[in-house]
């Protein structure tokens, strides 16, 4: 348990192509909802954190450029901090300097507008340039590595991580905010086009623009506002090896080491009975069983039966990725934040259509950020 | 063409940065050994023993500098993988569909990625034997391709 709660938050809609905002602007979009979700004005405000990513932006200190639009510059300039990496990433940091004293409000920002780059060309570019990216390999490559690693490892099937993909796609059906909804069939997802063996178009997340925002607060502010504080009760993050010779991908030790960290921190002992919904990084359908099980939900190589027996569904005992998850709509870096919002929304009671059934007094959010989950951050936000 | 009243303008844009970036002594000696004598060498750390390919100056589990180099042979395990089916002309080196895989080298701890060839790709397996395959002395330059890719030990067969 920490003195930290999200007080506000606000996400765009996630779609292909957004021409009638520039960066700038999503983030102004989600700055004023965020902030009038808290009912705070920006000058209540005394921490900001954006996240953001140069690459992605095509420009340097792309942090630096939403600064008018967040709200960082008002009034002559205000605390202002920045994170690379996935909006997590900004949820922790955010968090951290409220707890060192110095801060009570903290606005986290995230934007990406992955249709104005070259997804391939960007995501080659996070490979070393000596050994690597002369290869031409990008996170698809990379990520159909991983799958093909897990399922020889653990004999699982393409129909597996198939089950996941119509899962997903068919939640989203009912989240406005999604990109990609539909009521996908297994011949359908199984004879989608190969673009990475084993990995079909189905398998895989979009590309999006989008962007998030959340209000954090310390405690002393938090219980003062009219809105019902989410609390964070347990988070972590975790990084491991970056070369993918060195990690036997059908693994997630940094993910592990999150998850129990996390759940130490929160005093959870026994995850699957007593966690009540999981919004977690699938930016490629096998992603969600192997996620799962490194959160310590069920044995590896489990994950991909517990969906086909419908224990992740949207009614089911542990829903995993009501909202459609990043198989839907994967801004990049937003994403993770987004899972944030979407678990905070079925804490509050507030996720509409998408609301699951029962109540929600505890969820999981995970954000990614490398090739193949390279690091993890694990979330559990409570009432 | 239909205009819609707010019309919407898009830059076009396309950042060319050069660098020159240091390989740094170790990788260096192995970019060299590759280049002049279609070598493969890892670094082992003489505390915990564990050989890495690609080398590095310090071992990263013991982060000691206290290494020394080892000839690897060009032959290994494949640990997985794909056939890259879409396209992306300003990146790719190959024509697709091409291959990748991760090579454990006999005596290494950790995998090589690059292609896989000679192959064909309902063909492969995880556990098969592969090998190396290098350019032509005369076409080499110090660049990771100059080993070309991996194929099953013993050749293709075909």
């Amino acid at each position: 348990m920490t003195d930290v709660a999200i007080v506000g938050m606000a996400q765009t809609p996630y779609r292909r192509r957004r021409d009638d905002a520039n960066f700038a602007e999503l983030i102004y979009e989600v700055s004023c909802g965020a902030l009038q979700d808290a009912g705070l004005e920006v000058g209540d405000i005394d921490n900001f954190i954006t996240v953001s990513n140069d690459f992605w932006d095509g420009r340097t200190i792309s942090s630096m450029a939403v600064q008018d639009a967040c709200g960082s510059s008002f009034d002559g300039g205000r605390n202002v901090s920045t994170v690379e990496g996935d909006g997590t990433f900004g949820l922790l940091y955010g968090m951290m300097r409220i707890l060192s004293g110095a801060y009570r409000t903290t606005l986290v920002v995230v934007h990406c507008k992955g249709s104005e780059g070259n997804m391939r060309l960007i995501t080659n570019g996070m490979f070393d340039y000596i050994y690597t990216r002369p290869l031409g390999i990008e996170a698809t490559g990379a990520a159909a590595l991983q799958a093909r690693r897990y399922m020889d490892k653990y004999k699982l099937t393409e129909e597996d991580f198939a089950h996941v993909s119509i899962k997903n796609r068919g939640n989203a059906l009912r989240n406005p905010n999604a990109q990609l909804a539909a009521s996908l069939s297994l011949d359908e997802v199984m004879a989608s086009t190969p673009i990475a063996s084993p990995l079909k178009l189905h398998d895989i997340s979009p590309i999006s623009d989008g962007a998030a925002a959340v209000v954090l607060a310390h405690r002393n502010v938090a219980n003062k506002l009219g809105r019902k504080p989410v609390w964070v009760k347990g988070i972590a993050h975790c990084s491991e090896a970056h070369f993918l010779g060195d990690r036997d991908l059908a693994e997630a030790p940094a993910l592990r080491d999150a998850a129990f960290r996390a759940y130490q921190m929160a005093g959870i002992e026994d995850p699957f009975a007593e966690i009540d919904l999981v919004e977690l990084y699938d930016a490629y359908s096998y992603m969600e069983p192997l996620w799962f099980e490194e959160m310590g939900f069920c044995s590896k190589g489990e994950g991909a039966e517990l969906t086909r027996l419908g224990a992740t569904a949207f009614d089911g005992p542990l829903p995993v990725n009501p909202s459609g998850g990043v198989l839907s709509a994967h801004a990049v870096m937003v994403a993770g934040l987004a899972r944030v919002i979407e678990a905070a929304l079925q804490i509050r009671g507030e996720a509409g259509e998408r609301q699951v059934e029962g109540p929600v007094e505890l969820a999981l959010a995970h954000g990614i950020n490398g090739p193949c989950g390279q690091s993890h951050c694990v979330v559990i936000l409570g009432e | 063409m239909s205009r819609s009243a707010e019309e919407n303008i898009i830059y076009d844009g396309r950042i060319r940065m050069p660098y020159k970036w240091a390989a740094g002594k170790t990788s260096s000696f192995f970019l060299t050994q590759l280049r002049d004598h279609a070598k493969i060498w890892g670094t082992r750390c003489s505390l915990c023993q564990m050989i890495f390919v690609p080398p590095r100056k310090n071992c990263p589990r013991c982060v000691t500098a206290d290494t020394t180099w080892v000839e690897l042979p060009p032959r290994g395990i494949l640990q997985t993988y794909t056939e890259i089916h879409f396209s992306e002309p300003l990146l790719q080196p190959l024509e697709p569909p091409y291959m990748y895989g991760v090579v454990k080298l006999e005596g290494a701890d950790t995998g090589l990625t690059h292609f896989l060839g000679e192959v064909e790709p309902e063909k492969l397996r995880s556990g098969m034997r592969m090998e190396a395959v290098f350019k032509k002395k005369e076409d080499r330059c110090g660049l990771i391709t100059d080993l070309l890719y991996f194929r099953p030990e013993g050749g293709s067969g075909s």
